[in-house]
């Protein structure tokens, strides 16, 4: 193995690794209330809806319907199995269908 | 048995299908590794060190020779700020976790690890057998599958012929469902979503996870009335 491969994966890693880690001292020993703790509980739906956004926005028809199918059954609580289950027969159909 | 084996467990159970759909995904990104040039220990290296999926895909479609060592450094960490965010808001979660395993805690934290973490917030305290009984799979199948495809080095066919690329955002959407609390949730959703997906159109990149989160998260503080906490 080259050691400039080498070196670029470990620039990489430690690159990775330090995202992941930051976040946890950013809140550290801080009493959150208010505003700012009502923005905190609204950052992992605002991060998910962020992640999923392109795929059942701006992909296509049957991507955004698939999505619809999907938050309907999930909304009943099934299993997380199913509901994914679900979201990828009806993707396929779809895009069968569609296509 | 005990309570971490039954947690265990149950991450484990939980993340399975999530753990189905990397076996197509660690394949190709192997097979297109082998495809740039990269050893099979190279690329196997790379998923041990980095564990980073969607990163690992623009570093090896970045890959030339010479390799450019500083660019794809800091086109990863552009990558994985998004990393930022999750790990932030997962920190209000980690008490039961010892604080000096916490570094071992963020080395897996993957968007899929994060979202099932967060879920289980919801309901009890996340403990360190219910994250690692989600993540070990999650690693472990990154690992073998990402180093098959870099050794067997060719195509093994497109994950989205039969809809295995949904399977990260159907799992993104059923834990989203658990995060609703009232209108006030659709409208967070609404601007992270406009924002997302209109920071998606316009730039290049991966700049749309931190802009949507952001927005959504500042809709929340400036819409936030004293009284109304949950």
């Amino acid at each position: 193995m080259s050691s400039t491969a080498l070196l670029a994966i470990v620039g990489m890693g430690v690159a990775t690794y330090l995202t992941r880690l930051s976040g946890f001292y950013l809140l550290r020993d801080l009493n959150l209330s208010g505003p700012m703790k009502a923005a905190l509980d609204a950052l992992p739906p605002a991060v998910l809806m962020a992640v999923i956004a392109p795929v059942i926005l701006t992909t296509g028809l049957a991507e955004s319907i698939a999505a619809a199918i999907t938050a309907a059954v999930a909304f009943f609580r099934l299993p997380l199995t199913v509901t994914i289950i679900v979201g990828i027969v009806s993707v396929v159909v779809l895009r069968a269908a569609l296509n | 048995m005990s309570s971490a084996k039954r947690d265990f467990l149950t991450g484990a159970a939980e993340v399975a299908p999530v753990v189905v759909a990397y076996i197509p995904i660690g394949l190709l990104w192997g097979t297109l590794a082998a495809a740039k040039g990269l050893s099979p220990l190279e690329a196997l290296m790379m998923s041990v060190i980095v564990f980073a999926g969607s990163a690992q895909f623009v570093a090896v479609d970045m890959w030339r020779d010479p390799i450019p060592v500083l660019l794809l450094t800091f086109t990863v960490l552009i990558v994985n700020v998004r990393h930022v965010l999750m790990s932030a808001s997962l920190s209000r979660h980690i008490d039961a976790i010892p604080r000096a395993l916490h570094p071992i805690v963020a080395y897996f934290l993957t968007d899929e690890s994060w979202a099932l973490a967060e879920r289980r917030a919801l309901q009890e305290p996340l403990t360190l057998a219910f994250y690692l009984g989600v993540s070990l799979p999650l690693a472990a199948t990154w690992w073998i599958a990402t180093g098959t495809g870099a050794m067997l080095g060719r195509a093994l066919g497109d994950p989205s012929a039969i809809g295995l690329d949904f399977a990260f955002s159907a799992m993104f959407i059923a834990i989203l469902m658990g995060f609703w609390k009232g209108p006030g949730t659709a409208g967070v959703l609404a601007a992270s979503g406009a924002v997302a997906a209109g920071t998606h159109l316009a730039f290049d990149g991966p700049w749309y996870i931190v802009a949507g989160g952001l927005a959504g998260a500042l809709y929340a503080y400036v819409t936030w009335r004293a009284g109304e906490e949950p």
